[in-house]
Protein backbone atom coordinates (compact mmCIF):
# COMPACT_ATOMS: atom_id res chain seq x y z
CA UNK A 1 0.00 0.00 0.00
CA UNK A 2 1.42 3.66 -1.32
CA UNK A 3 1.63 6.23 1.73
CA UNK A 4 -1.13 8.12 2.05
CA UNK A 5 0.83 11.73 1.83
CA UNK A 6 2.35 10.72 -1.55
CA UNK A 7 -1.21 9.78 -3.21
CA UNK A 8 -2.61 12.95 -1.52
CA UNK A 9 1.00 14.82 -2.58
CA UNK A 10 1.16 17.62 -5.67
CA UNK A 11 3.01 15.95 -9.27
CA UNK A 12 3.10 13.25 -10.79
CA UNK A 13 2.61 10.75 -8.01
CA UNK A 14 -0.21 12.66 -6.18
CA UNK A 15 -3.89 13.53 -7.00
CA UNK A 16 -3.94 16.93 -5.24
CA UNK A 17 -3.33 18.84 -9.16
CA UNK A 18 -6.19 16.78 -10.67
CA UNK A 19 -8.64 17.65 -7.69
CA UNK A 20 -7.01 21.20 -7.35
CA UNK A 21 -8.61 21.03 -11.24
CA UNK A 22 -11.87 19.67 -9.70
CA UNK A 23 -12.13 22.57 -7.35
CA UNK A 24 -11.47 25.08 -9.93
CA UNK A 25 -13.86 23.49 -11.89
CA UNK A 26 -16.59 23.49 -9.04
CA UNK A 27 -16.13 26.79 -8.10
CA UNK A 28 -16.64 28.35 -11.50
CA UNK A 29 -19.44 26.65 -12.42
CA UNK A 30 -20.84 27.36 -9.10
CA UNK A 31 -19.57 31.41 -9.52
CA UNK A 32 -21.03 31.43 -13.31
CA UNK A 33 -24.27 30.11 -12.10
CA UNK A 34 -24.81 32.52 -8.89
CA UNK A 35 -25.40 35.60 -11.36
CA UNK A 36 -27.41 34.37 -13.91
CA UNK A 37 -29.90 32.72 -11.35
CA UNK A 38 -29.96 35.89 -9.44
CA UNK A 39 -31.20 37.73 -12.08
CA UNK A 40 -33.49 35.39 -13.49
CA UNK A 41 -35.00 34.58 -10.09
CA UNK A 42 -34.93 38.33 -9.12
CA UNK A 43 -37.26 38.97 -12.59
CA UNK A 44 -39.78 35.67 -11.76
CA UNK A 45 -39.94 37.32 -7.88
CA UNK A 46 -40.88 40.52 -10.02
CA UNK A 47 -43.38 38.70 -11.56
CA UNK A 48 -45.34 36.89 -9.24
CA UNK A 49 -45.70 39.77 -6.85
CA UNK A 50 -46.91 41.58 -9.59
CA UNK A 51 -50.48 42.96 -9.07
CA UNK A 52 -50.94 41.27 -13.44
CA UNK A 53 -52.46 38.37 -12.89
CA UNK A 54 -51.21 36.47 -16.06
CA UNK A 55 -47.55 37.53 -15.19
CA UNK A 56 -48.22 36.01 -11.73
CA UNK A 57 -49.54 32.59 -13.21
CA UNK A 58 -46.65 32.65 -15.31
CA UNK A 59 -44.22 33.06 -12.63
CA UNK A 60 -46.09 30.45 -10.21
CA UNK A 61 -45.55 28.02 -13.52
CA UNK A 62 -41.66 28.52 -13.35
CA UNK A 63 -41.47 27.84 -10.00
CA UNK A 64 -43.24 25.03 -9.56
CA UNK A 65 -42.07 23.30 -12.62
CA UNK A 66 -37.97 23.52 -11.73
CA UNK A 67 -38.73 23.22 -7.75
CA UNK A 68 -40.81 20.26 -8.41
CA UNK A 69 -37.92 18.33 -10.64
CA UNK A 70 -35.11 16.05 -9.25
CA UNK A 71 -31.74 18.65 -9.79
CA UNK A 72 -30.49 15.33 -11.87
CA UNK A 73 -33.81 15.00 -13.73
CA UNK A 74 -33.40 18.57 -14.11
CA UNK A 75 -29.81 17.90 -15.54
CA UNK A 76 -30.11 15.46 -17.58
CA UNK A 77 -33.39 17.04 -19.89
CA UNK A 78 -31.08 20.08 -19.95
CA UNK A 79 -28.11 18.18 -21.47
CA UNK A 80 -29.74 15.44 -23.60
CA UNK A 81 -32.75 17.52 -24.89
CA UNK A 82 -31.44 20.77 -25.73
CA UNK A 83 -28.60 18.29 -27.47
CA UNK A 84 -31.67 16.84 -29.50
CA UNK A 85 -33.58 19.96 -29.96
CA UNK A 86 -30.28 21.93 -31.14
CA UNK A 87 -29.34 18.84 -33.25
CA UNK A 88 -33.19 18.64 -35.29
CA UNK A 89 -32.91 22.30 -35.78
CA UNK A 90 -29.37 22.51 -37.22
CA UNK A 91 -30.32 19.43 -39.25
CA UNK A 92 -33.40 21.90 -40.79
CA UNK A 93 -30.99 24.24 -42.03
CA UNK A 94 -27.63 21.86 -42.92
CA UNK A 95 -27.93 18.60 -42.49
CA UNK A 96 -25.38 16.49 -41.78
CA UNK A 97 -23.68 18.73 -38.86
CA UNK A 98 -23.54 17.50 -35.46
CA UNK A 99 -23.90 19.23 -32.20
CA UNK A 100 -22.34 18.58 -28.70
CA UNK A 101 -23.25 20.15 -26.06
CA UNK A 102 -20.65 21.20 -23.56
CA UNK A 103 -21.59 19.52 -20.61
CA UNK A 104 -20.40 22.96 -17.93
CA UNK A 105 -22.82 24.94 -20.35
CA UNK A 106 -25.79 22.51 -19.45
CA UNK A 107 -24.79 22.48 -15.68
CA UNK A 108 -24.91 25.95 -15.68
CA UNK A 109 -28.47 25.95 -17.27
CA UNK A 110 -30.02 23.31 -15.33
CA UNK A 111 -28.29 24.66 -11.94
CA UNK A 112 -29.40 28.44 -12.96
CA UNK A 113 -32.96 27.39 -13.46
CA UNK A 114 -32.91 25.13 -10.19
CA UNK A 115 -31.51 28.11 -7.92
CA UNK A 116 -33.73 30.92 -9.63
CA UNK A 117 -36.91 28.69 -8.75
CA UNK A 118 -35.44 28.69 -5.13
CA UNK A 119 -33.91 32.43 -5.33
CA UNK A 120 -37.22 33.51 -6.70
CA UNK A 121 -39.27 32.34 -3.62
CA UNK A 122 -36.43 34.59 -1.16
CA UNK A 123 -36.43 37.27 -3.40
CA UNK A 124 -40.73 37.04 -2.84
CA UNK A 125 -40.85 36.84 0.75
CA UNK A 126 -38.28 40.10 0.66
CA UNK A 127 -40.75 41.99 -1.40
CA UNK A 128 -43.71 40.88 1.63
CA UNK A 129 -41.29 42.17 4.36
CA UNK A 130 -40.91 45.63 2.94
CA UNK A 131 -43.76 47.79 3.61
CA UNK A 132 -46.11 49.51 0.58
CA UNK A 133 -45.25 52.94 2.10
CA UNK A 134 -41.68 52.57 1.04
CA UNK A 135 -42.94 52.58 -2.80
CA UNK A 136 -44.95 55.56 -1.65
CA UNK A 137 -42.89 57.29 -0.10
CA UNK A 138 -40.42 56.84 -3.22
CA UNK A 139 -43.45 57.85 -5.44
CA UNK A 140 -44.23 61.07 -3.29
CA UNK A 141 -41.25 62.75 -3.83
CA UNK A 142 -41.09 62.30 -7.71
CA UNK A 143 -39.41 59.09 -8.25
CA UNK A 144 -40.04 56.77 -10.92
CA UNK A 145 -41.03 53.67 -10.74
CA UNK A 146 -37.56 52.42 -12.12
CA UNK A 147 -36.07 55.10 -10.10
CA UNK A 148 -37.82 53.40 -6.69
CA UNK A 149 -37.02 50.32 -7.16
CA UNK A 150 -33.43 50.63 -7.58
CA UNK A 151 -32.77 53.40 -4.96
CA UNK A 152 -35.45 52.77 -2.44
CA UNK A 153 -36.58 49.11 -2.17
CA UNK A 154 -33.80 47.29 -3.88
CA UNK A 155 -31.14 48.27 -1.07
CA UNK A 156 -33.47 46.76 1.72
CA UNK A 157 -34.43 44.01 -0.43
CA UNK A 158 -31.43 42.55 -0.65
CA UNK A 159 -30.48 42.78 2.91
CA UNK A 160 -34.04 41.00 3.90
CA UNK A 161 -33.26 38.43 1.08
CA UNK A 162 -29.33 37.73 2.40
CA UNK A 163 -29.64 35.02 4.83
CA UNK A 164 -32.00 33.10 2.62
CA UNK A 165 -29.43 33.95 -0.82
CA UNK A 166 -26.64 32.57 1.38
CA UNK A 167 -28.01 29.37 2.11
CA UNK A 168 -29.14 28.73 -1.76
CA UNK A 169 -25.07 29.20 -2.41
CA UNK A 170 -24.21 26.93 0.05
CA UNK A 171 -27.16 24.55 -1.69
CA UNK A 172 -26.15 25.35 -5.17
CA UNK A 173 -22.40 24.36 -4.09
CA UNK A 174 -22.98 20.95 -3.07
CA UNK A 175 -25.97 20.60 -5.99
CA UNK A 176 -22.83 21.16 -8.64
CA UNK A 177 -21.29 18.01 -7.54
CA UNK A 178 -24.42 16.34 -10.03
CA UNK A 179 -22.50 17.77 -13.21
CA UNK A 180 -20.21 14.72 -12.16
CA UNK A 181 -23.05 12.53 -13.60
CA UNK A 182 -22.31 13.98 -17.29
CA UNK A 183 -18.92 14.03 -17.25
CA UNK A 184 -17.76 17.36 -16.03
CA UNK A 185 -14.33 16.99 -14.06
CA UNK A 186 -15.27 18.46 -11.05
CA UNK A 187 -14.24 17.65 -7.37
CA UNK A 188 -16.55 14.54 -7.26
CA UNK A 189 -15.11 12.88 -10.56
CA UNK A 190 -11.58 14.01 -10.27
CA UNK A 191 -11.57 12.15 -6.87
CA UNK A 192 -13.48 9.53 -8.24
CA UNK A 193 -11.20 8.98 -11.06
CA UNK A 194 -8.20 9.26 -8.31
CA UNK A 195 -9.94 5.93 -6.20
CA UNK A 196 -10.60 3.99 -9.14
CA UNK A 197 -6.76 4.52 -10.14
CA UNK A 198 -5.21 4.23 -6.32
CA UNK A 199 -8.04 1.49 -5.02
CA UNK A 200 -8.14 3.84 -2.11
CA UNK A 201 -11.72 4.77 -2.22
CA UNK A 202 -12.46 5.91 1.32
CA UNK A 203 -9.04 8.07 1.20
CA UNK A 204 -10.73 9.71 -1.82
CA UNK A 205 -13.68 10.62 -1.50
CA UNK A 206 -13.20 11.66 2.30
CA UNK A 207 -11.03 13.86 0.78
CA UNK A 208 -13.95 15.36 -1.74
CA UNK A 209 -16.05 15.40 1.17
CA UNK A 210 -13.22 17.67 3.14
CA UNK A 211 -12.91 19.84 0.42
CA UNK A 212 -16.59 21.08 0.09
CA UNK A 213 -16.49 21.27 3.73
CA UNK A 214 -14.01 23.99 3.50
CA UNK A 215 -15.44 25.30 0.51
CA UNK A 216 -18.38 25.76 2.83
CA UNK A 217 -16.48 27.50 5.85
CA UNK A 218 -15.11 29.80 3.33
CA UNK A 219 -18.41 30.60 1.86
CA UNK A 220 -19.80 31.38 5.09
CA UNK A 221 -17.08 33.73 6.32
CA UNK A 222 -17.56 34.98 2.66
CA UNK A 223 -21.23 35.50 3.51
CA UNK A 224 -19.99 36.91 7.16
CA UNK A 225 -18.36 39.81 5.59
CA UNK A 226 -21.26 40.56 3.19
CA UNK A 227 -23.69 40.43 5.65
CA UNK A 228 -21.71 42.69 7.99
CA UNK A 229 -21.26 44.78 4.73
CA UNK A 230 -25.12 45.33 3.96
CA UNK A 231 -25.51 45.99 7.97
CA UNK A 232 -23.01 48.71 8.34
CA UNK A 233 -24.55 50.89 5.45
CA UNK A 234 -27.88 50.56 6.91
CA UNK A 235 -26.62 52.23 10.28
CA UNK A 236 -24.75 54.85 8.89
CA UNK A 237 -27.97 56.28 7.25
CA UNK B 1 -82.48 34.06 -1.23
CA UNK B 2 -84.59 34.44 -4.27
CA UNK B 3 -85.21 38.55 -2.74
CA UNK B 4 -81.72 38.79 -1.88
CA UNK B 5 -81.07 38.28 -6.16
CA UNK B 6 -84.35 40.22 -7.30
CA UNK B 7 -83.27 43.40 -5.59
CA UNK B 8 -79.23 42.63 -6.96
CA UNK B 9 -80.40 43.12 -10.18
CA UNK B 10 -81.39 46.66 -10.06
CA UNK B 11 -78.79 47.76 -8.43
CA UNK B 12 -76.05 50.55 -9.51
CA UNK B 13 -73.31 48.42 -9.82
CA UNK B 14 -69.74 50.08 -10.11
CA UNK B 15 -68.35 51.26 -13.14
CA UNK B 16 -65.86 48.00 -14.42
CA UNK B 17 -62.24 49.42 -13.79
CA UNK B 18 -60.64 49.67 -17.53
CA UNK B 19 -57.79 47.45 -17.48
CA UNK B 20 -55.54 48.77 -20.10
CA UNK B 21 -52.79 46.70 -22.15
CA UNK B 22 -49.47 48.26 -20.10
CA UNK B 23 -46.04 46.87 -20.56
CA UNK B 24 -46.72 44.17 -17.91
CA UNK B 25 -50.12 42.80 -19.17
CA UNK B 26 -48.37 42.20 -22.20
CA UNK B 27 -45.02 40.48 -20.84
CA UNK B 28 -47.42 38.03 -18.82
CA UNK B 29 -49.74 36.74 -21.55
CA UNK B 30 -46.74 36.70 -23.90
CA UNK B 31 -45.29 34.25 -20.95
CA UNK B 32 -48.41 32.47 -20.66
CA UNK B 33 -48.58 31.84 -24.69
CA UNK B 34 -44.81 30.58 -24.04
CA UNK B 35 -45.99 28.14 -21.23
CA UNK B 36 -48.82 27.02 -23.46
CA UNK B 37 -46.91 26.13 -26.66
CA UNK B 38 -44.14 24.52 -24.85
CA UNK B 39 -47.09 22.64 -22.71
CA UNK B 40 -48.81 21.82 -25.81
CA UNK B 41 -45.69 20.75 -27.75
CA UNK B 42 -44.74 18.24 -25.12
CA UNK B 43 -48.02 16.71 -25.03
CA UNK B 44 -48.03 16.87 -28.90
CA UNK B 45 -44.02 15.59 -28.86
CA UNK B 46 -45.75 12.61 -26.57
CA UNK B 47 -48.96 11.88 -28.26
CA UNK B 48 -47.01 12.02 -31.72
CA UNK B 49 -44.08 9.47 -29.89
CA UNK B 50 -46.26 7.15 -28.11
CA UNK B 51 -44.90 3.86 -28.78
CA UNK B 52 -47.40 0.90 -28.01
CA UNK B 53 -44.30 -1.69 -27.72
CA UNK B 54 -42.37 0.76 -26.04
CA UNK B 55 -45.04 1.27 -23.42
CA UNK B 56 -45.83 -2.19 -22.76
CA UNK B 57 -42.47 -2.89 -22.29
CA UNK B 58 -40.85 -0.30 -20.13
CA UNK B 59 -44.29 0.75 -18.06
CA UNK B 60 -43.63 -2.24 -15.78
CA UNK B 61 -40.29 -1.25 -15.42
CA UNK B 62 -41.08 2.44 -14.92
CA UNK B 63 -43.75 1.02 -11.71
CA UNK B 64 -41.26 -0.85 -9.95
CA UNK B 65 -38.58 2.09 -10.33
CA UNK B 66 -41.29 4.57 -8.79
CA UNK B 67 -42.00 1.47 -5.67
CA UNK B 68 -38.25 1.46 -5.25
CA UNK B 69 -37.96 5.24 -4.60
CA UNK B 70 -41.05 5.60 -2.58
CA UNK B 71 -39.79 2.27 -0.72
CA UNK B 72 -36.04 4.38 -0.21
CA UNK B 73 -37.26 7.60 1.09
CA UNK B 74 -40.47 6.25 3.17
CA UNK B 75 -37.69 3.67 5.30
CA UNK B 76 -34.71 6.53 5.13
CA UNK B 77 -37.24 8.82 6.25
CA UNK B 78 -38.32 6.82 9.06
CA UNK B 79 -35.31 5.98 10.23
CA UNK B 80 -33.65 9.79 9.98
CA UNK B 81 -36.52 10.25 12.58
CA UNK B 82 -35.69 7.84 15.05
CA UNK B 83 -32.13 8.67 14.68
CA UNK B 84 -32.48 12.82 14.50
CA UNK B 85 -34.09 12.43 18.13
CA UNK B 86 -31.04 11.58 19.52
CA UNK B 87 -28.89 13.95 17.67
CA UNK B 88 -31.43 16.81 18.35
CA UNK B 89 -31.09 16.05 22.10
CA UNK B 90 -27.12 16.03 21.99
CA UNK B 91 -27.24 19.39 19.93
CA UNK B 92 -29.25 21.12 22.70
CA UNK B 93 -27.84 19.53 25.92
CA UNK B 94 -25.55 21.50 28.03
CA UNK B 95 -22.80 18.80 28.19
CA UNK B 96 -20.19 20.45 25.84
CA UNK B 97 -18.55 17.21 24.08
CA UNK B 98 -22.16 15.96 23.30
CA UNK B 99 -23.07 18.84 21.81
CA UNK B 100 -19.50 19.54 19.65
CA UNK B 101 -20.36 15.90 18.61
CA UNK B 102 -23.73 16.11 17.66
CA UNK B 103 -22.84 19.78 16.21
CA UNK B 104 -19.69 17.72 13.81
CA UNK B 105 -22.32 15.45 12.80
CA UNK B 106 -24.56 17.91 11.57
CA UNK B 107 -22.45 20.17 9.85
CA UNK B 108 -20.58 17.58 7.79
CA UNK B 109 -23.87 15.98 6.84
CA UNK B 110 -25.23 19.36 6.12
CA UNK B 111 -22.40 20.89 4.52
CA UNK B 112 -20.72 17.98 1.57
CA UNK B 113 -23.34 16.68 -1.52
CA UNK B 114 -25.71 13.59 -0.82
CA UNK B 115 -23.78 12.22 -3.85
CA UNK B 116 -20.38 12.18 -2.51
CA UNK B 117 -21.71 11.07 0.89
CA UNK B 118 -23.54 7.68 -1.30
CA UNK B 119 -20.21 7.44 -2.77
CA UNK B 120 -18.11 7.35 0.21
CA UNK B 121 -20.26 5.02 1.85
CA UNK B 122 -20.71 2.34 -1.14
CA UNK B 123 -17.17 2.90 -2.71
CA UNK B 124 -15.51 3.89 0.27
CA UNK B 125 -16.48 1.54 2.86
CA UNK B 126 -15.03 -1.57 0.19
CA UNK B 127 -11.76 -0.16 0.93
CA UNK B 128 -12.49 -1.88 4.67
CA UNK B 129 -13.73 -5.10 3.03
CA UNK B 130 -11.51 -7.45 5.48
CA UNK B 131 -11.95 -5.08 8.54
CA UNK B 132 -16.34 -5.69 7.33
CA UNK B 133 -15.92 -9.52 6.41
CA UNK B 134 -14.36 -10.26 9.95
CA UNK B 135 -17.47 -8.25 11.65
CA UNK B 136 -19.67 -9.91 9.05
CA UNK B 137 -21.49 -6.28 7.80
CA UNK B 138 -19.88 -6.87 4.47
CA UNK B 139 -23.05 -8.36 2.70
CA UNK B 140 -24.76 -5.23 3.80
CA UNK B 141 -21.84 -2.59 2.57
CA UNK B 142 -22.06 -4.70 -0.46
CA UNK B 143 -25.28 -4.11 -1.85
CA UNK B 144 -26.12 -0.88 -3.15
CA UNK B 145 -29.62 -0.63 -2.00
CA UNK B 146 -28.64 -1.20 1.53
CA UNK B 147 -25.50 1.36 0.80
CA UNK B 148 -28.20 3.87 -0.11
CA UNK B 149 -30.69 3.20 2.60
CA UNK B 150 -27.49 3.68 5.09
CA UNK B 151 -26.35 7.15 3.45
CA UNK B 152 -29.96 8.25 2.98
CA UNK B 153 -31.29 7.50 6.97
CA UNK B 154 -27.56 9.38 8.05
CA UNK B 155 -28.11 12.45 6.03
CA UNK B 156 -31.86 13.61 6.71
CA UNK B 157 -31.38 12.37 10.19
CA UNK B 158 -28.66 15.25 10.45
CA UNK B 159 -31.50 17.56 8.45
CA UNK B 160 -34.49 16.10 10.95
CA UNK B 161 -32.62 17.19 13.87
CA UNK B 162 -32.23 20.44 13.26
CA UNK B 163 -35.84 20.29 12.05
CA UNK B 164 -36.68 18.64 15.53
CA UNK B 165 -34.76 21.04 17.39
CA UNK B 166 -35.58 24.37 15.85
CA UNK B 167 -38.87 23.65 16.69
CA UNK B 168 -38.34 22.97 19.82
CA UNK B 169 -36.84 25.85 20.34
CA UNK B 170 -39.54 28.07 19.00
CA UNK B 171 -41.86 27.11 21.93
CA UNK B 172 -41.54 30.11 24.48
CA UNK B 173 -39.81 29.21 27.68
CA UNK B 174 -42.85 30.39 29.90
CA UNK B 175 -44.35 27.21 28.53
CA UNK B 176 -41.65 24.91 30.17
CA UNK B 177 -41.74 26.74 33.20
CA UNK B 178 -45.72 27.25 33.16
CA UNK B 179 -45.94 23.23 33.16
CA UNK B 180 -43.28 23.44 35.64
CA UNK B 181 -45.41 25.42 38.41
CA UNK B 182 -47.71 22.59 38.16
CA UNK B 183 -45.30 20.04 38.65
CA UNK B 184 -45.54 18.33 35.31
CA UNK B 185 -42.34 15.96 35.07
CA UNK B 186 -40.31 16.94 32.34
CA UNK B 187 -40.85 14.58 30.07
CA UNK B 188 -44.37 14.70 30.74
CA UNK B 189 -43.72 18.24 29.64
CA UNK B 190 -41.89 17.51 26.68
CA UNK B 191 -44.40 15.22 25.75
CA UNK B 192 -47.99 16.72 26.28
CA UNK B 193 -46.80 20.58 26.22
CA UNK B 194 -43.93 21.12 24.10
CA UNK B 195 -44.03 18.63 21.09
CA UNK B 196 -47.87 19.17 20.35
CA UNK B 197 -46.97 22.79 19.47
CA UNK B 198 -43.79 22.16 18.31
CA UNK B 199 -44.30 19.82 15.56
CA UNK B 200 -47.21 22.26 14.24
CA UNK B 201 -44.14 24.32 13.67
CA UNK B 202 -42.18 21.55 12.08
CA UNK B 203 -44.84 20.29 10.25
CA UNK B 204 -43.66 22.96 6.76
CA UNK B 205 -40.00 21.72 7.64
CA UNK B 206 -40.84 18.05 7.77
CA UNK B 207 -42.75 18.40 4.91
CA UNK B 208 -40.03 20.20 2.54
CA UNK B 209 -37.42 18.10 3.23
CA UNK B 210 -39.54 14.87 2.32
CA UNK B 211 -39.70 17.03 -1.00
CA UNK B 212 -36.15 17.19 -0.80
CA UNK B 213 -35.53 13.77 0.10
CA UNK B 214 -37.74 12.43 -3.11
CA UNK B 215 -35.82 14.78 -5.13
CA UNK B 216 -32.52 13.82 -3.74
CA UNK B 217 -33.39 10.30 -4.42
CA UNK B 218 -32.87 10.40 -8.01
CA UNK B 219 -29.18 10.41 -7.32
CA UNK B 220 -28.65 6.57 -6.46
CA UNK B 221 -29.34 5.77 -10.30
CA UNK B 222 -25.91 6.85 -10.07
CA UNK B 223 -24.90 4.18 -8.27
CA UNK B 224 -26.76 1.48 -10.09
CA UNK B 225 -29.85 1.04 -7.59
CA UNK B 226 -32.86 0.71 -9.84
CA UNK B 227 -35.33 3.12 -8.68
CA UNK B 228 -37.37 5.91 -10.72
CA UNK B 229 -34.30 7.63 -12.73
CA UNK B 230 -32.31 4.64 -12.91
CA UNK B 231 -35.29 2.88 -14.99
CA UNK B 232 -35.74 5.67 -16.61
CA UNK B 233 -31.70 6.32 -17.93
CA UNK B 234 -31.89 2.05 -18.52
CA UNK B 235 -35.07 3.00 -20.84
CA UNK B 236 -33.07 5.90 -22.55
CA UNK B 237 -29.91 4.38 -23.02
CA UNK B 238 -31.73 1.50 -24.22
CA UNK B 239 -34.39 3.66 -26.86
CA UNK B 240 -32.30 6.77 -27.26
CA UNK B 241 -36.18 7.89 -27.12
CA UNK B 242 -36.38 11.25 -25.11
CA UNK B 243 -40.07 10.66 -23.95
CA UNK B 244 -38.20 8.50 -21.23
CA UNK B 245 -37.10 11.45 -19.70
CA UNK B 246 -40.43 13.25 -20.11
CA UNK B 247 -42.50 10.22 -18.23
CA UNK B 248 -39.86 10.26 -16.07
CA UNK B 249 -40.58 14.19 -15.25
CA UNK B 250 -43.98 14.10 -15.32
CA UNK B 251 -44.42 11.38 -12.35
CA UNK B 252 -41.79 12.97 -10.28
CA UNK B 253 -43.46 16.57 -10.64
CA UNK B 254 -46.80 15.00 -9.67
CA UNK B 255 -45.90 12.97 -7.00
CA UNK B 256 -44.00 16.66 -5.65
CA UNK B 257 -47.13 18.49 -6.43
CA UNK B 258 -49.46 15.88 -4.56
CA UNK B 259 -47.12 15.51 -1.32
CA UNK B 260 -46.88 19.53 -1.36
CA UNK B 261 -50.52 20.11 -1.39
CA UNK B 262 -51.32 17.44 1.06
CA UNK B 263 -49.08 18.95 4.06
CA UNK B 264 -50.96 22.47 3.03
CA UNK B 265 -53.89 20.54 3.27
CA UNK B 266 -52.86 19.26 6.84
CA UNK B 267 -51.58 22.38 7.79
CA UNK B 268 -54.73 24.34 7.22
CA UNK B 269 -56.40 21.55 9.03
CA UNK B 270 -54.10 21.47 12.19
CA UNK B 271 -53.84 25.45 12.32
CA UNK B 272 -57.56 25.68 12.36
CA UNK B 273 -57.56 26.88 16.22
CA UNK B 274 -54.54 29.76 15.54
CA UNK B 275 -56.58 31.16 12.90
CA UNK B 276 -58.09 34.31 13.77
Amino acid sequence: MENVWTLLSWGPQGWSDDIAWGVLVTVSLGLATLPVGLLIGFLVALAKQSPEPSLRIAGNVYTTIFRGLPELLTLFLVFYGAQIGLQQLLHFFSPGTNIEINSFVAGMVALGVVFSSYASEVFLSAFRAIPQGQYEGGYSIGLSKGQTMRLVVLPQLIKIALPGLANLWLILLKDTSLVSAIGLADILRQSGIAARVTKQAFLFFGFACLIYLVLAIISSFGINAIERWAGRREAQR
Amino acid sequence: MSAVTETSTDVDRPPVIPRPWTAARITGHVFIVLWLMLGVAMVGYLVNAWNPDLFEKYAPYYLSGLLVTIKLVAISIVLGALLSIPIAYARMSKNKVLNALAYAYVYFFRGTPLLAQTFLIYYGLGSFRPQLEAVGLWTFFRDAWYCAVFAFSLNTAAYQAEILRGAIESVPKGQWEGAESLGLHKYQILRKIVLPQALIVALRPYGNEIILMIKGSAIVAIITVYDLMGETRRAYSRTFDFQTYLWAALIYLSMVETLRHGIEWIERRITKHLKR
